[in-house]
């Protein structure tokens, strides 16, 4: 049974969409995922050494073991957002003469499968080696190894029962922090205590049924839930949320692009990937303090330049690249409809710049590091304003990849092209090194100035640019309708 | 009213659609038929210029469809659930088509009121998302929506397709009712010969993208259209 069941997942990981991604990205992401695991392997292999120069009279088992704690609770965090439940596509499955307990083995086993349970042993795994090459017992070392394999999985296993609630996120953050807090302010020495508890299943290899009945244990859980829930009508039916309606009258303000306008923010408001590119938007605000508090980059100007650039058009480049597969879903109706082009761009134009002035307004406090922060980030909001949005709408009729709403912000590359990462360095390169010409061979005052009358002379353009523009999207109008309906083009 | 002009569409070397001339007057219930593959949405899709014709054109009340966009004001479609936005309510979506054809909310609600009987009970104030909808009650958030505006052309692709049988009826009366406005244009295409016979007065039957017969409907029209499909 469970080779047939192989085999079915082979094909549609083979027959996937996801396999049909461009080239680059591919690349991009192969290189993504094997820089993540030579680095938890180097970590893994060095860790031994730094904890032992650290902590010299410690040994570093003890010291890992301390942590192990902070180590499963975030990676329960990251599972929580990253991880994807192992859904077979069972629906065809259940009126077949296939037993439901085989059905559910086989997800819960073949989740054992997944990247995120390689992750600890690429840490684990070289850890490990350099513990017995420096003498410490093997049977004792690869007892731990699997003590904490049983961890693991069984972090695997609590995450499908979490299944993401959002609640015990919650709960799992306030945890974390206050541990961190208990830990911080010497109130009670936490993760000694926690740390020798680890340390016993080194010290004492029998103690490894506990972890091995963890595993086995949260698999029953998640067996009993899963096997009385392969009906239609429960686990397989997607939750339906109760519709939140708003009038959004304030915006009728902007004239006859109000329409559009509302409909973007229900866009964004309403689909989980818009949605957390906003809140990723405005928590790019702290992300200058990176620079101004590190004192190598507290000279540099160009950085600078990077960080109010980044900071005023952080969501000009989150959202404005995907303009227009934001609609591709109802391309078609959006083209046959009574809307003119260009009041539908002007419409993007008009959500993106209030995101530019709004990210500005809130980049001010950055006056606490001198006049010049300020002076740098209005220049490059400017620039934003009149020069890279229309940049970006221009990019935006190269778009020809369907976008599909409900799927989940992290790690979601759907719609992603050459041209996404293409577009960047001309948004963000072509002002920083203009600036740093300009500082360099007149004065920083010249260079802010240049910036922002370069900024004003794009927003005066703006008219010519615009219809410019339309004429182009109206040009690429079959390319992309047809391009929205490939399913697969992911 | 609608012109149609050595229109092909071609993909490769395949040809999806050759129509020489086909003219839709003014005020005709205009019915398409055809097995899957005939040709009917790749005509629809044209006339709203969703593709590009291969050579040939479509003159929609003498507006070109593939040169100006001034055939949009006066017409309306629904193709298939792709034209629905799926994070708006139904009230939501018909506002937002109201404002495109320039239709405050009171216009709105007052048409809508005439399909409470259509909706039965199942779209307004249902607090739900059009994605959570069924297709069928998706369907009819989209026939709807196309009355909006007082459009003078209509196109609806197999708009029977999905519906209960209470509904089926119901549109039949619907489209009959639009079709004897003497300004409106209707078009249907459907895979359902006896709906189509009931409300269009015009019958074409499309085959491997050709036009094989053009049938003013008559009391023998059904009995015609299910001997050409049988054989």
């Amino acid at each position: 049974m469970f080779q047939h069941f192989v085999k079915l997942q082979w094909k549609s990981f083979f027959r996937s969409a996801g396999l049909g991604k461009s080239l680059a990205i591919k690349i991009v992401m192969i290189f993504f995922g094997i820089y993540m695991l030579v680095s938890m392997a180097g970590l893994g292999a060095l860790l031994f050494t730094i904890l032992k120069k650290a902590f010299p009279d410690i040994d570093p088992v003890l010291k890992v073991s301390e942590y192990m704690m902070y180590w499963l609770l975030i990676e329960l965090v990251l599972r929580y957002f990253m991880q994807k439940l192992p859904v077979m596509n069972i629906k065809p499955l259940l009126t077949l003469p296939i037993k439901k307990s085989a059905i559910t083995h086989y997800i819960l086993s073949s989740s054992v499968f997944s990247v995120y349970n390689f992750l600890s042993l690429f840490l684990f795994v070289p850890f490990c080696v350099v513990l017995v090459l420096n003498g410490y017992p093997t049977l004792n070392v690869l007892v731990w190894l699997i003590s904490i394999a049983g961890l693991v999985l069984t972090t695997n296993y609590i995450n499908f029962v979490i299944n993401k609630s959002d609640t015990i996120l919650i709960v799992l953050g306030l945890l974390i922090a206050g541990l961190y807090a208990i830990e911080y302010f010497e109130i009670f020495s936490l993760l000694q205590y926690v740390g020798k508890l680890f340390y016993t299943l080194y010290q004492y290899p029998l103690f490894v049924f506990i972890p091995i009945a963890t595993a086995m244990g949260s698999y029953y859980i998640n067996y009993n839930f899963l096997r009385n829930r392969i009906y239609l009508d429960q686990s397989l039916k997607k939750k339906t949320k109760v519709a939140e309606t708003s009038d959004l009258g304030w915006t009728k303000k902007f004239g006859d692009i109000a329409p559009f306008l509302q409909l973007d923010l229900k866009l964004i408001w309403r689909n989980k990937r818009t949605k957390t590119q906003v809140f990723v938007s405005f928590a790019m605000i702290f992300y200058g303090l990176f620079f101004y508090t590190m004192e190598e980059f507290a000279a540099v100007f160009p950085m600078k330049v990077f960080v109010g650039l980044f900071i005023t058009g952080i969501f000009l480049s989150n959202f404005g690249q995907f303009i227009p597969a934001w609609d591709s879903a109802y391309y078609s109706m959006m083209m046959s409809q009574n809307i003119p082009l260009r009041k539908y761009l002007e419409s993007k134009a008009g959500l993106i710049s209030v995101s530019v002035v709004l990210m500005f307004l809130l980049s001010i406090p950055y006056v606490y590091f001198g006049w010049e922060a300020v002076a740098i980030n209005l220049s490059c909001a400017l620039y934003n304003l009149g020069i890279n949005i229309p940049l970006i709408l221009l990019a935006g009729s190269q778009n020809k990849k369907r976008i599909d709403l409900d799927k989940s912000a992290f790690a979601n590359m759907q719609g992603t092209g050459a041209i996404q990462f293409l577009i960047l360095l001309p948004l963000f390169g072509i002002p920083m090194i203009l600036f740093s010409l300009l500082h360099l061979l007149i004065s920083f005052e010249v260079a802010v100035i240049a910036l922002s009358i370069i900024g004003i002379a794009g927003f005066a353009f703006k008219k010519p640019l615009l219809d410019w523009i339309t004429e182009i999207y109206r040009k690429k109008k079959y390319a992309m309708i047809a391009g929205f309906k490939e399913k697969n083009s992911s | 009213m609608i012109t149609t002009q050595n229109i092909t569409k071609k993909y490769g070397h395949q040809i999806v659609l050759n129509i020489e001339h086909l003219e839709i007057p003014k005020g005709q219930s205009f019915g398409l038929v055809g097995n899957n593959g005939a040709g009917k949405t790749t005509f629809f899709s044209l006339l709203l210029d969703l593709i590009k014709p291969s050579t040939g054109y479509i003159l929609s009340s003498e507006v070109r469809v593939d040169q100006s966009e001034a055939w949009k004001p006066f017409t309306s479609s629904f193709i298939d659930e792709t034209f629905l936005i799926g994070y708006l309510t139904p009230e939501e979506y018909f506002y937002f088509i109201g404002e495109l054809r320039d239709q405050n909310k009171a216009d709105v609600d007052a048409l809508l009121t005439q399909f409470q009987d259509f909706f039965h009970g199942e779209i307004l104030g249902q607090r739900k998302y059009l994605r959570d909808l069924s297709k069928g009650n998706q369907k009819k958030v989209g026939i709807v929506s196309t009355f909006i505006g007082s459009p003078e052309v209509v196109i609806l692709d197999e708009p029977f397709a999905n519906l209960d049988p209470t509904t089926q009826i119901r549109l039949k009366e619907i489209i009959r009712k639009l079709a004897a406005q003497k300004e409106v244009t209707v078009l249907v295409s459907s895979h359902d010969l006896l709906h189509v016979t009931d409300v269009c007065e015009r019958i074409v039957v499309l085959n491997k993208g050709e036009i094989v017969k053009d049938i003013a409907t008559s009391a023998e029209t059904l009995r015609e259209l299910e001997q050409f499909f049988a054989s």
